[in-house]
């Protein structure tokens, strides 16, 4: 080797992802200004999809006239109590299946057979049931939500680690407070994937059964929308959709923040 | 008290991995108990404390708990086995509760674990703020936080870095010095052994039988004076020829079954 000088050149760099603070607000906001831009220069025609501001101003229609909080209200409270029905029934069942062999070995087949039913293929039978009403959507809603819920509160508790259950026993700590203080906080996480992943089947759930047979609920504005070709309408209430996705996602953000703070 | 185990035998299913164990864990005495891997031990400690039960023979504790005891054979563990969600004081709390004693005597007890174990300001952080070592000070501080009558500890050290291990075996010792807690010690390290322990106790490679009890005869808090050197490098030899001729059998049989 010839006796040279070379310094070290740095590789290290890259592969690390690092906050973009206003990165993601100015691509928002140029896919807006682009999409807004194809709608004046009429490269989009209004009838297929409607601008930015005609969809703005539908909302603002929507609102002043009281129609958007009728259709929103509708699907709110649809989500909202189907969603903690079956999730309330999933985590007791799935509770029950993680820390209970019987309830395992009863439970476990039986909701695994019944899982993968996509629940809005149960929507004309639960008319049959309950009626066009708002019971048979709330019904499909909740079985929608329960079993994810009780496959994902099963799995989170048989997850926690048994070491610490040893460690509680080992300590002479009762059974029924190792279910509190081990059992549960430590299932909590997976518990809360699980909700996650169960509301948002929710909003699939309430957005079709809506369009299958209801006379207000965002699932409803958008399928009358289409069927009056009012893009517009139909597309503001997309935006509600996303809107709603967004809103339950951050709660259970929230949740999760708050609850797993020890993370 | 004294914790004994007589004719001690287990198997899991059809792997026999001990076989009339026969040891008596003296008052106050610190037993290292050693041997070759997949011997046993662990499930030797896991019987004597209640949490494995055993295929054969009995185990007893003898004598009279110490005042303010509140779970008799309570465990250290290798992996420390802290609750994530729980603060450094909060988990030194599990040991005390349901327990009949007071919220005050509770928090006097915390506070005077977590000094004695130098982590008093640490009560409020989590687990996951904590180095190793002092993750496993936080298992120690749970432990005698009890007042145990024997300690039982299975490798605490062995996850820690050598010079963590070094400082958590002096305080260790510091920690015997005024409690005088019985205690049974598995580890790998014959080093560690010979300086922690008031005897030693070889199990054979599996099933597990109890080879021989070596006694230390050096005071614990003298042994890290060069004056006993020779002894101790003396004893460890005669550990180690014990172990490696268990080990080296063990490999054989191993291969011969292949
Ligand atoms: N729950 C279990 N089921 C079946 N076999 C087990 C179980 N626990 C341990 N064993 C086996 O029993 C033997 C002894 O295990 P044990 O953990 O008691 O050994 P050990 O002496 O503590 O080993 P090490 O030094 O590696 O910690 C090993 O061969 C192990 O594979
Ligand atoms: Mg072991």
């Amino acid at each position: 080797m010839p006796a040279e000088k070379q310094p070290v050149p740095f590789r290290g760099a890259g592969f690390d992802p690092t906050p973009r603070r206003f990165a993601s607000w100015i691509a928002f906001a140029g896919i807006l200004l682009a999409w807004q831009a194809a709608s004046s220069t009429g490269l989009l025609p209004e009838l297929f999809m409607p601008s930015p501001d005609a969809v703005l101003s539908a909302l603002a229609r929507m609102s002043a006239s009281g129609e958007l909080w009728l259709h929103l209200g509708t699907s709110i409270r649809r989500i909202v109590l189907g969603f903690l029905l079956g999730a309330f029934a999933g985590l007791l069942l799935g509770l029950a299946m993680g820390i209970f062999s019987m309830a395992r070995a009863v439970g476990l087949p039986i909701v695994s057979a019944l899982f993968p039913i996509p629940k809005i293929a149960l929507l004309p039978l639960l008319i049959l049931w309950f009626g066009i009403g708002e019971t048979s959507k709330v019904a499909t809603i909740a079985l929608g939500v329960f079993f994810p819920t009780a496959v994902a509160a099963k799995t989170a508790v048989d997850g926690v680690a048994r070491n610490l259950i040893r460690m509680a026993q080992s300590f002479g700590t009762p059974a029924s407070a190792i279910v509190w203080k081990i059992v549960l906080p430590g299932a909590l996480p997976g518990i809360l994937g699980g909700l996650r992943i169960a509301a948002s089947i929710a909003l699939i759930l309430v957005t079709a059964a809506e369009m299958i047979g209801a006379e207000y609920g965002v699932g409803a504005l958008v399928l009358g929308a289409g069927n009056l070709m009012q893009t517009d309408k139909l597309v503001a209430g997309v935006v509600l959709l996303s809107l709603m996705g967004l809103a339950v996602s951050f709660g259970i953000g929230l949740l999760e923040r708050r609850l797993l703070r020890w993370r | 008290m004294q914790l004994i185990a007589r004719a001690v035998g287990h198997r899991y299913g059809a792997l026999e991995v001990l076989a009339g164990i026969d040891i008596e864990v003296r008052e106050g005495e610190t037993l290292a108990l050693i041997g070759p891997s997949g011997c046993g031990k662990s499930t030797l400690l896991g019987i004597l404390g209640g949490m494995i039960e055993a295929s054969a023979g009995s185990v007893e504790l003898r004598g009279v708990p110490p005042a303010g005891c509140l779970n008799p054979l309570t465990y250290v563990f290798q992996d420390f086995a802290l609750l994530p969600w729980r603060s450094v004081a909060d988990n030194v709390a599990l040991g005390l509760e349901h327990h009949a004693i007071g919220r005050r005597e509770r928090k006097e007890r915390i506070e005077a674990v977590l000094a004695l174990t130098g982590l008093g300001d640490f009560a409020d952080a989590y687990p996951r703020q904590l180095s190793g070592g002092m993750r496993q000070r936080v298992g120690i501080a749970r432990a005698i936080a009890v007042r145990p009558a024997v300690l039982l500890m299975d490798e605490p050290l062995s996850a820690l870095d050598a010079q963590t291990r070094e400082l958590l075996q002096e305080e260790l010792t510091a920690i015997w010095a005024r409690e005088r807690t019985t205690t049974v010690y598995v580890t790998h390290n014959l080093t560690e052994a010979l300086h922690l322990a008031d005897r030693v106790a070889v199990l054979s490679r599996r099933p597990g039988r109890l080879k021989q009890i070596l006694e230390v005869p050096i005071p614990r808090e003298e042994r890290a004076s060069p004056a006993h050197a020779p002894m101790l490098a003396q004893l460890h030899a005669a550990l180690w020829d014990q172990i490696r001729v268990e080990a080296a059998a063990a490999d054989r049989e191993v291969a011969d079954a292949g």
